[in-house]
């Protein structure tokens, strides 16, 4: 199957055409905001990292920034630093062109203050767009395609109607040879043992090391997970404890062999199903997902849960009729059909898959009118 | 992969659509709309009324489940009873805890360690 996308240079595909402003650290997230201000077509994140980090914490923000700034989605780059920060802009300019990226970078002491690096940002990001907005759609492969999976706001119908649903869609997505990326572990804690039975046995191995290494936290902070998953909204929405949650849950990514298992942020090196150790906090894992190249996230929430990435399209499937109807502005697909009667699983599933080709030749989906700009790093150590 | 059918025929559900069991084997069965303290549930070979109101999508206990029992949903476990529970009761948070993610239950940590700073 096709679609119409962006070629880019080191052979990925695009689904959407960015120009992305990304700080190295936070002391620049004022400057790349107020580039963003004066150059609206370029996308600016804002997020608290990237200075005072060690080891695999380090690592692992280095690999996220790198990872999103050369998502495919994204045509250019502009990296703002400030000069002193860990995550020094320069090396991290050169890790996202050794990805095969288009890429600026700028210093706020280099250029001696706020004033003249928001000049030569604003400089630079006109420059960037101009270069790449005449670039145009052509013909590719859905087998090209990283779909993010992700449910937000759960409640007992997520592992009935929008889960099982979304399964189908990434079911049809790995026969047309495209790769799924289940993650959120903490969420699979309780049904990693069905995800095990589908996968080699290394693989497998890797799923129990990274969900042992899940409950390994909770017993190092002596408390129940449930204080903080499921949350107060999953409990009042009906689900009880962490596996229940986790059985619902791991129907996102449906049936089809486990092929890998990935740190939070890597690229997938395999194509079919593969899980992505990511925390079950919203922004954290669609971040970790889009920069491990995911050009789309499909997500399911049965509470209602707005959230869009700054440079990918997420679509939004309501896991019930009466939410889908209160927060009709924020929902994409209404997967409370199933409950209701009027459609089967499947075919709520066709209708996600048929929105993931929509968004991939460039249907906006809801989160992406609204402009959200979601964005955050998982941390895993203290800053120093 | 989830039968290609509509719920109603892929899943056995109660006579009048109130609730679901997921599985042959499953102790408890969903809500699909709140249903009243009182209402009759039926199922195909088992009958419970409910003891109290029970919210939409929370689940209500169709056999006797004795304090430590597995609770199942989806034919799997999904945490244990905390004391004796009921056909007909609302099953949750209130006597059901989980068996994973217990950091709770963990050891405390020996005399000297360090503090462990949490990192979510």
């Amino acid at each position: 199957m096709i679609f119409r996308g962006y070629r880019r240079p080191n052979g990925t595909v695009g689904v959407r055409n960015h120009v992305l402003v990304l700080p190295s650290v936070m002391c620049a997230n004022h400057v790349v905001d107020r580039i963003g201000r004066r150059v609206p077509d370029a996308i600016t994140v804002g997020h608290p990292t990237g200075c005072a980090q060690i080891g695999a914490d380090f690592e692992q923000t280095k690999r996220t920034m790198a990872g999103f700034a050369a998502n495919p989605n994204v045509a250019a780059v502009l990296v703002v630093g400030l000069g002193c920060e860990t995550n020094e802009s320069k090396a991290l300019a050169a890790e996202i062109a050794a990805r095969g990226q288009r890429i600026e970078v700028i210093g706020i002491q280099e250029c001696e203050g706020t004033t003249n690096t928001i000049a030569r940002g604003v400089e630079l990001a006109a420059q960037l767009l101009r270069e790449t907005e005449p670039l145009e759609r052509t013909q590719a492969d859905l087998g090209e395609l990283i779909l993010g999976t992700e449910c937000g706001g759960s409640d007992a119908f997520s592992g009935i109607t929008a889960n099982p649903a979304l399964g189908y869609a990434a079911d049809r997505l790995v026969a047309a040879g495209g790769t799924v990326i289940l993650a959120e572990l903490p969420e699979l804690v309780g049904a990693e043992h069905l995800l095990a039975k589908r996968a080699a046995p290394d693989v497998a191995a890797k799923l129990y090391e990274l969900i042992e290494r899940v409950e390994a936290r909770a017993r190092s902070m002596h408390v129940d997970m449930r204080g903080g998953n499921p949350t107060q909204g999953n409990i009042a929405g009906g689900l009880t404890t962490i596996e229940e949650k986790s059985l619902g849950a791991a129907y996102k990514g449906g049936s089809t062999a486990l092929r890998e298992v990935l740190e939070y942020a890597e690229r997938p090196q395999y194509k079919g199903l593969v899980v992505m150790d990511t925390p079950g906090q919203d922004i954290e894992q669609l971040t970790g997902m889009t920069a491990g190249g995911a050009q789309i996230t499909v997500f399911t929430t049965g509470r209602g849960t707005p959230t869009g990435s700054p440079i990918a399209p997420v679509i939004k499937v309501a896991t019930n009729t009466a939410m889908f109807e209160r927060m009709r502005e924020n929902m994409d697909i209404n997967a409370g059909t199933i409950l209701d009667g009027t459609k089967t699983i499947d075919e709520v599933g066709a209708e996600i898959f048929d929105w993931i080709v929509a968004a991939a030749n460039g249907r906006q989906p809801v989160a992406e009118q609204f402009e959200f700009r979601d964005f955050a790093i998982n941390r895993i150590g203290p800053s120093f | 992969m989830v039968a290609s059918q509509s719920l109603a025929v892929a899943m056995p559900i109660s006579r009048d659509g109130a609730a679901l069991r997921l599985k042959d084997d499953d102790n408890v069965a969903v809500c699909l709309r709140a249903v009243p303290a009182g209402s009759e549930l039926e199922f195909a070979g088992l009958r419970v009324t409910a003891r109290v109101a029970i919210p939409a999508g929370h689940k209500i206990a169709l056999q006797p489940i004795a304090p430590g029992e597995l609770i199942r949903k989806y034919g799997q476990t999904i945490g244990r009873a905390a004391v004796a529970i009921e056909p007909g009761e609302h099953v949750h948070v209130h006597n059901v805890e989980g068996t994973r993610g217990r950091g709770d239950l963990a050891e405390a940590p020996a005399a000297g360690a360090p503090a462990t700073r949490g990192v979510a």
